[in-house]
């Protein structure tokens, strides 16, 4: 695979680290002269000097048979117009900006951007994990659809402790796909009982959701 | 009829635009990321002022965007601009958006994209290049250019 990285800050160093290791094709673009012959002296001749933005740069570094472009600088706006000149100038099969302000990755997928990543939500995400307990945990969406892979972590308290999964009431909408104990993931059968420490992996329709979590809600003392 | 608009970026063009537009009787809001660039607009200024990033939706929204008939993104950043005038377009439907843009070959994509973009690169000189060989619309051009700096200095102190 082709893949041109712009943006050589850390993200895109050890990326371009990571995707060498992997035997990939990699060309690392960055702006600064000084950062870029800097990251030279560790990575070789695959960073070049110049800026993403322009198309004569692009021209230069293969922009047009690149198998992905992946924008990481550090601002948003430049990884839009990256990506977005990518696909207009040079019909680039897929793109993958960093955003730092989650609300631009709504934006970003509507203005043509395959793919957004947000540390910022990545970070989000994890901290609400912490802070919720017991809670629902959404781990993904599926594409285009309103169905929700979701984390459920059974505690002491947990209703359906002892249980099994035959004898939970589980909307027609819902599906457990996993249950992890002790860092082991099972595919749950029919009298697969849950523990204390569990945590259940489903899939449910994103309407069912509350009707899941009332079925693994802490009884509250 | 006084029209409701929102100017991106308070540098020499964006005060420049705003204290026009603000004495025509529009009601207009400016935007830049630090307060001082707001001296520029001296004393008559009766528009709004808003200090912040013009790429976050909240304060787009704040600014009221959503009921504006016209932006302009006129940032020193071609990609501010750029992303700007993608927000307004999309996220509030503003009905006339116009960025000026530095580099001619982003200024022509953005066009096909359907914003209306300035590229005041190509534009400067192409005026330049028919006043210097008295070509086309040389004389004319040069006219109304006296005829802005005129209102810019009317609208001074």
């Amino acid at each position: 695979m082709y893949v041109i990285v712009v943006g050589g800050g850390k993200i895109g160093y050890y990326l371009t680290k990571k995707l060498l290791t992997e035997g990939h094709e990699v060309l690392l673009l960055e702006k600064d002269r000084r950062r870029q012959s800097a990251m030279a002296e560790q990575l070789g001749d695959v960073v070049m000097q110049g800026d993403g933005c322009e198309v004569r740069i692009m021209a230069e570094a293969g922009f047009g048979r690149a198998d992905v472009i992946v924008a990481v600088t550090g601002d948003d706006e430049d990884n839009l117009v990256i990506c977005q000149m990518a696909k207009k100038n040079f019909q680039a099969p897929r793109t993958v900006a960093r955003v730092n302000d989650p609300a631009n990755m709504v934006l970003f997928d509507k203005l043509g951007i395959d793919t957004t990543v947000s540390s910022t939500q990545i970070i989000f995400n994890l901290l609400e994990q912490q802070i919720e307990p017991g809670e629902i945990i959404p781990l993904g969406a599926l594409k285009n659809g309103n169905i929700e892979v979701v984390a459920i972590n059974v505690s002491e308290r947990s209703p359906v402790l002892g249980q099994t999964i035959q004898d939970l009431r589980l909307p027609g909408n819902a599906l457990i796909i996993s249950v992890v104990r002790d860092d082991n993931a099972m595919i749950p059968q029919k009298d697969t009982r849950f523990e204390n420490g569990d945590s259940v992996i489903a899939m449910v329709v994103a309407e069912e959701e509350p009707r899941l979590r009332h079925i693994f809600a802490e009884a509250h003392s | 009829m006084p029209q409701t608009i929102i100017i991106l970026g308070c540098g020499r063009v964006g005060s420049t635009l705003a204290k026009q537009m603000s004495g025509e009787g529009h009601d207009v809001t400016i935007i830049d990321l630090t307060s001082d660039s707001f001296r520029r607009l001296g004393t008559k200024f009766k528009g709004h002022r808003l200090v912040g990033s013009g790429l976050d939706q909240d304060l787009l929204k704040r600014a009221g965007l959503e009921n504006a008939s016209a932006f302009i993104a006129v940032t020193q950043g071609d990609n501010s601009n750029i992303m700007a005038a993608q927000i307004a377009r999309e996220v509030f439907h503003v009905e006339r958006v116009v960025a000026r843009i530095y580099d001619p070959i982003r200024a022509q994509a953005y066009r096909e994209m359907g914003i209306t973009t300035l590229c005041t690169t190509t534009l400067a000189a192409g005026l330049i290049h028919d006043s210097a060989l008295g070509e086309g619309q040389g004389e004319a051009l040069l006219q109304a250019s006296q005829a802005w700096d005129k209102i810019y200095l009317e609208q001074r102190s």
